[in-house]
């Protein structure tokens, strides 16, 4: 029989925990309190030890992931008995574990957190009566999440499993997160005349982030309106200098250098959320999304804070015609702490882009051109925009981030011409 | 009432604390030994937690980290990175949290109650920040400033690692790093927040004293 293994609880008010490291590998013995895996709850790092003795035949969490508490994260098979992968390939071992399944019995004394006895063929998770109950209703007690202690499966924990009426499938219920990527839908009529291609990787990945990011983020947009007839001026008198460093000085390059600028100020758009952590970026990693043939990808300028108006331009030229000539190395599409992205190229005022994970803000550039304005109650023409940001709810509110996207207008607006 | 060993060990390089305390934790285990409190001084170091991105808040590169002496240790404990050194007094409990205690958020809460206490004893108003452990001075200039940190780790409810107090530490080491991740709060210590230097066994006795109220721990050797 097998034992799942559960994120434990570590305190009254603790929800979640963050696995850190698995010490033990799919197919590792492991003692009874030896310890399997570490996991980290706020400021706390803790390592949890094995429930039984067997071996370790599944995880189901990664490094890296957070679950809720009493979510399996691994599965312990008896001793002897051989990970799904691993007894595939000889067929003759498949015979082996019936025969050494049984001996449970040789586990030693509990340890100190341990309240079950060993008595039997298997270590009992629970009381008479609740195993009386898993009888009559045919439960598996090891499929059940145990909430007390030791995980030790309680009467009420198996009476709401059984409510829940997911019996046979407990480990299917995906967490909140997985559930979109793993939710097939219905398959889709097939009309005639219709042409099924598969995806291509990069379609594949685009399509698993966006998801993933509506599921992870709470997105709340906040929209100004910019006018860039200053950033024009700066740009027509620079321009030819910029064009003999044989670079563009576009409105991208001002947007971009007074977005880091703002990023380097308001560290709360410059942040990421970990588990019940809030970490804050040492350093502005911005990232380009770049339009491709077929797709899109976002190379990241590290470090951009440290760069002038010049070296910004730079590096998203350098960055943008390599994304296209598909020279990025893996690195530079990695680490970024805040996404630029220009959904105005073709004529949207502006468009509401999807965070981009695990960053909790967005920019997104809607067109610029002239518009009819109220300049001191007179009628002017004037180089407009909107900006669209973004942002996760869970770390920045309203107040925040249009603090942050005031600052970042009155940036662009009142854009210093010694930085060009 | 539980009794609480308590070791003044004056000045330990961070890697024979790290080794001790791994002694003693599985001494603990085995009931060699009862509950012990460990107070100590590191020489500089900067340790780094188990996150991954805890490099990240290292601000200096290793050239000016060898120049300054400053070794950089990275260790089993929680939280970010963080600076020990001269002047800082770093307690490390070695507690069995069972059966009674176990709880991590309350555990932290109450290393961060400790310094609270000493804050308290100096007329200082110190508080807790919510989402960002630790004890923090309120300052009326400069709003909350970080006196003293807490990266805890906790092993089938043996407690090791645990907090450091700013007394008389200098601070300008911290501006080798981004403490703790969090980039937009200072750093403050005993002294500088009282405008008098401390004599370090005086703030250890008043350590001790607190921890064994808010522990309901019996001090020996203390």
């Amino acid at each position: 029989m097998s034992t799942p293994v559960l994120m434990p609880q570590m305190g009254e008010s603790i929800a979640e925990g963050t696995i850190v490291r698995w010490i033990k590998k799919v197919g590792d013995s492991v003692d009874r309190d030896e310890p399997l895996f570490e996991i980290s709850t706020d400021k706390v790092d803790a390592e949890i030890p094995s429930p039984v003795a067997g071996v370790l035949l599944e995880i189901t969490a990664r490094e890296g992931e957070t679950v809720p508490v009493n979510t399996p994260v691994a599965t312990i098979g008896a001793p002897g008995s051989r990970p799904v992968a691993a007894t595939a390939a000889p067929a003759a071992a498949a015979s082996a574990p019936a025969a050494t399944a049984a001996p449970m019995t040789s586990v030693d004394a509990p340890g100190p957190v341990a309240t079950s006895a060993v008595t039997g063929g298997e270590r009992q998770r629970s009381s008479p009566l609740v195993r009386r109950i898993a009888k009559e209703h045919q439960v598996d007690i090891a499929r059940v999440p145990g909430t007390g202690a030791n995980a030790r499966v309680t009467k009420k924990d198996i009476l709401s499993f059984i409510a829940r009426g997911d019996m046979a499938t407990v480990t299917a219920a995906p967490p909140p997160a997985l559930a979109a990527s793993a939710h097939t839908a219905a398959p889709v009529m097939r009309l005639a005349g219709d042409r099924v291609e598969p995806m291509s990787v990069m379609r594949r990945k685009i399509a698993e982030h966006m998801v993933v990011s509506k599921h992870t983020s709470a997105h709340v947009y906040s929209v100004f309106e910019i006018n860039y007839s200053r950033v024009d001026h700066i740009r027509r008198t620079k321009k030819d200098e910029y064009e003999r460093e044989g670079l563009k000085l576009t409105y991208t390059t001002f947007i971009a250098k007074a977005l880091v600028d703002c990023l380097h100020r308001h560290p709360m758009l410059n942040a990421s959320i970990d588990g019940a952590n809030v970490v804050y970026r040492g350093s502005v990693n911005l990232g380009i999304a770049v339009a491709l043939e077929h797709g899109l990808i976002v190379p990241v300028i590290k470090g951009a804070e440290q760069l002038s108006l010049m070296g910004l331009a730079r590096a998203i030229e350098d960055i943008a015609d390599r994304a296209r000539a598909k020279k990025l190395n893996p690195e530079e599409v990695q680490g970024g702490t805040f996404t630029l992205t220009n959904p105005g190229n073709y004529g949207a005022q502006f468009g509401l882009p999807v965070i981009n994970q695990p960053q909790v803000g967005i920019l997104g550039v809607g067109t610029i051109e002239k518009r009819p304005v109220v300049i001191d109650d007179a009628i002017g023409i004037r180089l407009m925009g909107y900006l669209a940001m973004g942002f996760d709810h869970r770390l920045v509110d309203g107040a925040v981030a249009d603090q942050f996207l005031a600052d970042l207008k009155k940036s662009i607006e009142h854009f210093d011409p010694n930085q060009a | 009432m539980r009794t609480l060993d308590v070791r003044r060990l004056g000045v330990v390089p961070y890697a024979d604390g790290l080794a001790l305390q791994q002694q003693l934790v599985d001494d603990r285990r085995n009931g060699r030994i009862g509950d012990t409190l460990l107070l100590l001084q590191h020489p500089h170091v900067l340790t780094i937690g188990v996150r991954k991105d805890g490099h990240q808040h290292v601000l200096a590169t290793p050239e000016r980290l060898e120049a300054l002496g400053v070794e950089v240790h990275e260790t089993g404990r929680g939280g970010d990175v963080t600076y020990h050194g001269p002047g800082q007094i770093v307690g490390y409990p070695i507690l069995d949290l069972n059966p009674d205690r176990r709880d991590v958020h309350r555990y932290v809460r109450d290393l961060e109650d400790v310094m609270i206490r000493v804050c308290d004893g100096h007329g200082l108003t110190a508080d807790r920040i919510a989402g960002r452990s630790g004890t923090w001075v309120m300052s009326p200039e400069t709003g909350p400033e970080k006196i003293g940190a807490i990266g805890v780790r906790v092993s089938r409810w043996i407690t090791s690692h645990g907090f450091a107090f700013n007394v008389n530490t200098d601070l300008t080491y911290f501006g080798l790093i981004v403490p703790c991740g969090i980039s937009d709060r200072g750093v403050t210590s005993l002294q500088k927040a009282t405008g008098r230097t401390h004599d370090l066994a005086a703030v250890e006795d008043q350590l001790v004293a607190a921890f064994a109220d808010v522990f309901g721990r019996q001090p020996i050797h203390g």
